[in-house]
C-alpha cells in the first residue's frame, strides 16, 4: 500500500468534510444563503474518483459539487469565499454553491438542472476526440438524474459517438425526500446504462481506495478505447438534500447504519491496521483540514462583497 | 471593375457563410438532424457532408436537449459549433439547454467561459403548419441576457450575419425560415461580414417608421409601396438582430417620422414590438406625434386552415391600415390641438 496516497486521500476526505461542516455553521449564522447542498458522507466518490484522474481530465459536476471542487483544486478559499457570495469566489460571488468553476483546473462547474450538464459533459468529450486529444470528461450526478430526458439523451450520444466521458452516478438512495424505490423502476441505475449500450459497473461508494480502483479502469478504458463508461457508486449522503431538509423521510436507524461506514472512518482504520497511520497521526491531518477551512472561512468573512458596478459584467463577451 | 452582381437564393447564402467559415477555420463544425448524409432538411447545408466529410458535418439523432448540450460543451472547451435545428419549434425541447446552459455560463463562471456557438434554423410560419411547427420564437429567446437573437430578411444580410455569427464568442440564436430560403438576391462576390447589433434601412421614408425584421420585412416594403401610391412616405427599418437591440437607429429614425408601427410575427404579449415601444416611449416620447403602434399575430395558437392562418398573420393590407390610422389619427390630433375641426 501506497502510504503517500493513503494519507492524501485521508487528508482530502477530511478537507472535505470540515469545509462541509464550516458551511453548515456559517449558513445557520446566516453567512450564507440559499441553497447549500452537503456532500457529507459521500467524500470517497468525488476524492477517489478524482485521484484516478489525470489533472487534465475535464470534470463536469452538479450543484453538490464542494467536494468535487476541493478535490480538483484544494481551494477552500476560493470555495468558502463563493458560498459568502464574496468577491474573492472563485466566480466572483456570482455562482455560489451550486456554480463552482475554475477553467485553469477544468473545473467545468457546478450545474443547478437535474440532469442539464450530462449532454454538456458529453460535449467536453466530443471536442476532445474532434481535436484527437486523449482527455477524459468525468461527468458526476445523482441517482435522481436518471429519469431526466437529458440524462438519457446525453448518454445515447455519447454511446453512438463513443465519446470518452466516465458518467459518475452516486447513489445515495434519496433523490431529495424521495427514496429511489419509488421513482426507479429498477433497482440499480447501471442497469440502464447497459442498453445504451455503456458498459457499466457498480462499486461502493464508501471505501475510497475501492471506488478510486474502479474509477482508474474507467478513466484509463475510456481514454484508451475512446468509449463511454458508467459507473455508479452505492453510497448515502449523511445530511438532507439540502440545509432546508431536515431528512424526516429517513429512519435514525438507518442513518445510524450508514454512518457506521463513514469513508473517513473506514479508511483511517485501514491506515491504522496497516501501520500507515497511528489515531494521533489521523488527528493530526485531520487537525490541519481543520486549520485550512479555519483559514478559508476568516479569508471569507474578511473578503468584500462584489462591486456593484460589476453587475451586468460579464454577460457577454463582446 | 465592379464585380457582376451575383443573385443567389437565401439557403445558398447560409451555405456560402458555413462553408466559408469552416474552411477558415477547423473549430467549427455543423451538427443537427439530417444536415449530412440527407443534405439538409431544407437543403441549406447540402454539399458540406462532401466537403468537409463526417468529422465536421456531424448528423444526430432527433435528441435537440442532446445535440445542443453536446455543443455547449464542445464550446465551452474551445470549439465554434454551427448547430441546426430542423425548424426552431423543436428547440423548445432544448430550451433548458439555451436557456439555463448556454445563455448562463458565462455570467455564473465570473467570466472565466467564452460560448461560441450559432443555433440556427428556420422559425416562424411556413404555410398551414398549425400550432406546433410555426411559432416565431425570437421573443422567447430575446428576453434572456447571455443569447444573442439574429433573424435576416435578405441572402446579403443572412450570408453576412451568419458569418458574424459564427464568428461571435457569445451563443447566438439565428432565425431563418422555410418560406425565404428560396428567396434570391443579391449578394457580393467578395468576403464580407455584416456586424451584429446593426439596424438597415431597408427603404427610407418621412411619415411613419416601421420596424420590423425577418419575412415581416418583405410585407412591410409592399406595404411601404403601396402607401407610396397613397401619398404616405413609410420609412422601413429592419433590426437584422433582435438583441442586441439597436436601439439608437430605432431612435434616430421615429425622431424623423414621429410615428412608429413595429411589425412581428408571433404573439404580442411580452413580445419584441412591446420592448421597442418601451424603449421608444420611453426616450423618445416627445418626438411622438402619435401613440406607437403594433402589429403582431392575432393571440392564438396556429390554426391549420389555410383562411384562419392568413387572418392570425401580419398581413399587407394590415400593415396599410395599421399605418393609415396612425398618420390619419395624428393629423386628426393636430387639428384637435389647434382647435380646428
Amino acid at each position: 500500500m501506497d502510504a503517500a496516497l493513503l494519507t492524501d486521500l485521508y487528508r482530502q476526505m477530511s478537507l472535505c468534510r470540515r469545509f462541509e461542516e464550516a458551511a453548515a455553521r456559517a449558513y445557520s449564522q446566516g453567512k450564507i444563503k440559499g441553497f447549500l447542498h452537503l456532500y457529507i458522507g459521500q467524500e470517497a466518490v468525488a476524492v477517489g474518483a478524482l485521484s484516478a484522474a489525470a489533472p487534465t481530465d475535464y470534470v463536469v459536476a452538479t450543484y453538490r459539487e464542494h467536494a468535487h471542487y476541493l478535490a480538483r483544486t484544494g481551494d477552500a478559499r476560493g470555495a468558502m469565499a463563493e458560498l459568502f457570495g464574496k468577491a474573492t469566489g472563485c466566480v466572483g460571488g456570482r455562482g455560489g454553491s451550486m456554480h463552482l468553476f475554475d477553467a485553469a483546473h477544468r473545473f467545468l462547474g457546478g450545474w443547478g438542472i437535474v440532469g442539464g450538464h450530462v449532454p454538456v459533459a458529453a460535449g467536453v468529450a466530443f471536442a476532445s476526440r474532434y481535436r484527437s486529444e486523449d482527455d477524459v470528461t468525468l461527468c458526476f450526478f445523482g441517482d435522481g438524474t436518471a429519469n431526466m430526458g437529458a440524462f438519457h439523451e446525453g448518454l445515447a450520444l455519447a454511446a453512438q459517438w463513443k465519446l470518452p466521458v466516465v458518467f459518475i452516478c452516486e447513489n445515495n438512495m434519496y433523490a431529495m425526500g424521495t427514496p429511489l424505490y419509488r421513482t426507479l423502476a429498477v433497482e440499480d441505475v447501471a442497469v440502464r446504462a447497459r442498453g445504451y449500450p455503456i458498459e457499466a459497473e457498480i462499486a461502493n461508494g464508501d471505501d475510497v481506495l475501492e471506488f478510486r480502483e474502479v474509477a482508474r479502469h474507467a478513466i484509463d478504458r475510456a481514454r484508451r478505447q475512446h468509449l463511454p463508461f458508467f459507473l455508479e457508486a452505492k453510497t448515502y449522503r449523511f445530511r438532507g438534500h439540502s440545509m432546508a431538509d431536515p431528512a424526516k423521510y429517513r429512519t435514525k436507524e438507518e442513518v445510524q447504519q450508514w454512518m457506521e461506514r463513514d469513508p473517513i472512518l473506514i479508511l483511517g482504520r485501514r491506515m491504522e491496521r496497516l501501520g500507515i497511520a497511528s489515531a494521533d497521526d489521523l488527528k493530526a491531518i485531520d487537525d490541519e483540514a481543520k486549520a485550512v477551512i479555519h483559514d478559508a472561512v476568516a479569508f471569507a468573512e474578511e473578503s468584500p462583497q462584489p462591486d456593484p458596478a460589476t453587475v451586468a459584467e460579464h454577460v457577454y463577451a463582446g | 471593375m465592379p464585380a457582376e452582381p451575383r443573385i443567389i437564393s437565401f439557403r445558398e447564402a447560409l451555405r456560402e457563410a458555413m462553408a466559408e467559415e469552416m474552411a477558415r477555420d477547423d473549430s467549427i463544425f455543423l451538427m443537427g438532424e439530417e444536415v449530412g448524409h440527407y443534405n439538409g432538411a431544407y437543403k441549406v447545408s447540402e454539399g458540406l457532408l462532401e466537403r468537409f466529410g463526417e468529422r465536421r458535418v456531424v448528423d444526430t439523432p432527433i435528441a435537440e436537449t442532446g445535440f445542443a448540450g453536446v455543443g455547449i460543451g464542445a464550446a465551452m472547451v474551445g470549439l465554434r459549433p454551427i448547430i441546426e435545428f430542423m425548424t426552431w419549434n423543436f428547440s423548445l425541447t432544448a430550451y433548458d439547454q439555451l436557456v439555463n446552459s448556454a445563455a448562463k455560463l458565462r455570467y455564473m463562471s465570473n467570466g472565466q467561459f467564452r460560448l461560441p456557438i450559432t443555433f440556427r434554423g428556420p422559425g416562424g410560419a411556413a404555410h398551414a403548419l398549425a400550432a406546433q411547427h410555426s411559432q416565431a420564437v425570437e421573443s422567447l429567446y430575446a428576453h434572456v441576457p447571455g443569447l444573442k437573437v439574429v433573424v435576416p430578411s435578405t441572402p446579403a444580410d443572412a450570408k453576412g450575419l451568419l458569418k458574424a455569427s459564427i464568428r461571435d464568442d457569445d451563443p447566438v440564436c439565428f432565425m431563418e425560415s422555410e418560406t425565404m430560403y428560396a428567396m434570391k438576391g443579391e449578394v457580393p462576390s467578395e468576403e464580407y461580414v455584416i456586424p451584429l447589433g446593426v439596424a438597415d434601412v431597408k427603404r427610407a421614408g418621412d411619415d411613419c417608421t416601421v420596424v420590423t425584421w425577418g419575412k415581416m420585412v418583405h410585407r412591410a416594403l409592399e406595404a411601404a409601396a403601396q402607401l407610396a401610391d397613397q401619398g404616405v412616405s413609410v420609412e422601413v427599418l429592419d433590426l437584422r438582430t433582435i438583441r442586441p437591440l439597436d436601439t439608437a437607429a430605432i431612435l434616430a429614425s421615429v425622431r424623423r417620422t414621429h410615428r412608429l408601427l413595429v411589425v412581428q410575427e408571433g404573439w404580442p404579449f411580452a413580445g419584441v414590438a412591446a420592448e421597442v415601444i418601451a424603449r421608444v416611449s420611453h426616450e423618445a416620447f416627445d418626438d411622438l406625434d402619435a401613440p406607437p403602434e403594433r402589429l403582431t399575430n392575432v393571440d392564438v395558437p396556429m390554426p391549420y386552415a389555410f383562411n384562419l392562418e392568413a387572418i392570425v398573420l401580419p398581413s399587407t393590407e394590415r400593415i396599410v391600415a395599421a399605418v393609415r390610422a396612425l398618420c390619419d389619427g395624428a393629423v386628426r390630433a393636430a387639428r384637435a390641438a389647434a382647435g380646428g375641426r
